[in-house]
């Protein structure tokens, strides 16, 4: 018996996740409007399907920024809630969609939604952050996010051969690069003590470190930790 | 009806003129707006600039020297030759330059990825930046395409949003850091593009028999795309002119292909856990219509993501069929070979993936001797009789 499911509608059930309040969707949606970006993100929508054109996203998963621009355009909060679950993680953030003629930004609608959907934890949020750890731990303590030392064959096999010359020869190739900033293996560059505590305190500050509490409680332990002693060496209060 | 003859239809595209309702506003004003209320310090281009024009016909002055390179965690993380090649060209030149260690990424490569921060920590990353660089008296010069598009992002929130200007003020503050805004968000590339001719003029290879295709950064003309370099001269003003004007000063073949505007694949995210995506995309899409449109010899970019996701997807891609055996590399690094630059003591293209020896024989190096000559320096390093390979070194 054919289903009186929109055709936009991904799952069977209108918007799917029948099991989950209305209203605990509607507040999602209502954070990803309050958003003060949101204003300059959505102006509605032609339906012309340009930003699916030009969305690599679009060509390898079935995923659309037409269907988001609608869904939000649409103020459809099961839907928008069915693609914070669903979608949203697809996307390449490359912003190929500013060439929307309407003016829209499907792609920074995403990383809004994607927001919203860290900070309240969600498990398909959790689950795009699988494997990912390493590098939030090693951009928040770091300050600078690939380090030569992450180039390991058995991390990156599919990147050819040349991978396992890297790490063999780590020390002695990055000794050899003729800048002084660039002699280190575990961060891109020095980063001076000094401006390290100064990221310290930005992330602190802004609520950066906390978002990640809900959707990584090890990671946010840890990085918490390392950020507090580190401050407090420096008599320096939160 | 019969098709208009290729030639009229392009002939009406030299005559291209963008509509007025596209125009994005000029920030300048509201930028020094701000300053004059006391909210910010512009950071001034220095005198020694080129002026450039940008997308919609307005002018932007892209400075010579005197430079504080905002440097990039891909770049210098698993592509060094970037980063060198970019301070060896600007050391040949003859332009001083900061290579400070008071900078952190502009963390947008995990932003774009994880979501786990937000604008507030975006812009104070950004302003601690621009503020660390104002402190020296260097101008920031941006390595990375998506810092340079992430900036620029930035700057256009900051200035439609007081509150977040609030926001970013406050944590600043308790950094003792001022507000900074440069009174220009300037990449490398730009750098390259103004400075062309001047590179050109101290070519030393000959690369007219060099087939190029280049691969433009989506964050480099797609965010913010008003603040791009386009030049009537290149492709009649309606592609980003950099990486182009470059490659065409040096003489080589630039050759196009249909899918010039799409992404490379990178993906943020995709590129560290889902390589899937990234690699067919990057395959299919890129680097294969380049192969069968315009078969080059090296695929030019100007952006840390984009040359990881075009050299390191070819491997794997390989294996299933899909062999296209490109080299990948920046311009930085392309312009650098033309100036005389070894090929492994400043390009540092043992770090590359797919095979550039060809290209190295047709540009008329013998890389074998470069390698060699480079395996002598390691030698010195292993034996303890020297701890780092310095510029000296490089030019000895
Ligand atoms: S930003 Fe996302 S939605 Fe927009 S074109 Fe890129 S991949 Fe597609
Ligand atoms: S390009 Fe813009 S107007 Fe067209 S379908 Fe996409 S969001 Fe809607």
């Amino acid at each position: 018996m054919p289903t009186a499911t929109p055709a936009h509608y991904k799952n069977d059930s209108p918007a799917g996740f029948p099991d989950v309040d209305p209203g605990y969707k509607h507040r999602l949606f209502e954070q990803v409007m309050a958003d003060h970006r949101m204003p300059d993100y959505i102006y509605g929508c032609y339906e012309c399907g340009i930003c699916v054109a030009v969305c690599p996203s679009a060509r390898f998963y079935d995923f659309s920024p037409r269907r988001i621009a609608q869904a939000v355009a649409r103020q459809d909060f099961e839907l928008v809630f069915q693609q914070m679950q669903e979608d949203i993680w697809e996307c390449s953030q490359c912003f190929s969609c500013l060439r929307c003629p309407r003016g829209n930004n499907p792609g920074g609608i995403i990383t809004v939604m994607r927001e919203v959907a860290i900070n309240e934890g969600l498990a398909t949020a959790k689950q795009a952050l699988e494997g990912y750890s390493r590098i939030i731990y090693k951009i928040m303590s770091t300050g600078t996010q690939v380090s030569p030392d992450m180039l390991q064959p058995d991390a990156f096999p599919d990147w050819g051969p040349e991978v396992k010359d890297v790490s063999v020869n780590l020390d002695l190739w990055r000794r050899a690069l003729p800048p002084e900033t660039h002699h280190t293996t575990s961060t891109g560059w020095s980063v001076s003590e000094r401006t390290l505590i100064e990221l310290y305190l930005i992330w602190m500050q802004t609520g950066a470190l906390s978002m990640i509490k809900d959707v990584d409680e090890g990671l946010h332990m840890i990085l918490e930790e390392v950020m507090e002693e580190r401050l407090e060496e420096e008599g320096i209060e939160i | 009806m019969s098709a208009e003859p290729v030639s009229v239809v392009l002939a009406k595209k030299q005559r291209f003129d963008r509509e007025a309702d596209r125009r994005s506003a000029d920030f300048h004003e509201e930028v020094f707006d701000l300053e004059a209320r006391g909210e910010w310090i512009v950071h001034r281009v220095p005198e020694d600039h080129v002026s450039v024009s940008t997308k919609y016909g307005l002018s932007k002055k892209i400075p010579r020297s005197h430079l504080w390179h905002h440097k990039s965690c891909g770049q210098c993380g698993h592509i060094p030759g970037y980063s060198t090649s970019i301070f060896w060209l600007m050391r040949k030149l003859g332009y001083d330059y900061d290579d400070p260690r008071d900078q952190t990424s502009c963390t947008a490569w995990n932003y774009y990825a994880s979501a786990t921060s937000n604008p507030a920590a975006q812009a104070a990353v950004a302003l601690r930046n621009f503020a660390a660089a104002y402190e020296t008296g260097f101008y920031p010069l941006i390595h990375c395409g998506t810092s340079y598009g992430h900036y620029k992002d930035v700057r256009r929130e900051l200035l439609g949003h007081p509150e977040l200007r609030h926001e970013v003020r406050k944590v600043l503050e308790k950094l003792g850091k001022p507000m900074v805004m440069p009174e220009e968000i300037v990449h490398y590339s730009e750098w390259i593009h103004a400075l062309r001719d001047e590179i050109a003029a101290r070519q030393v290879r000959d690369f007219s028999n060099i087939a190029v295709s280049i691969h433009p950064a989506c964050h480099y003309y797609k965010l913010v795309e008003g603040d791009a370099i386009f030049d009537p001269d290149i492709y009649g003003g309606q592609r980003t002119a950099v990486v182009t004007g470059i490659a065409t000063a040096l003489g080589a073949d630039v050759r196009s292909y249909s899918t010039w505007f799409d992404c490379c694949g990178f993906g943020f995210r995709h590129i560290l856990v889902q390589r899937d995506f990234t690699r067919s995309f990057a395959t299919t899409r890129k680097l294969e219509v380049m192969k069968e449109e315009a078969n080059p010899d090296v695929v030019l970019t100007h952006d840390t993501g984009c040359v990881t996701a075009l050299d390191k997807s070819q491997f794997a891609a390989r294996a299933q069929g899909h062999d296209v055996d490109v080299p990948v590399m920046s311009e930085a690094q392309f312009a650098a070979l033309a100036m005389g630059a070894h090929p492994y003591k400043v390009c540092q293209l043992h770090w590359h993936s797919a095979n550039y020896r060809p290209l190295l024989e047709k540009m008329g190096i013998d890389w074998r001797q470069a390698w060699a000559e480079f395996e002598a320096q390691l030698e010195d390093l292993r034996d303890g009789g020297k701890e780092f390979i310095t510029w000296d070194d490089v030019e000895a």
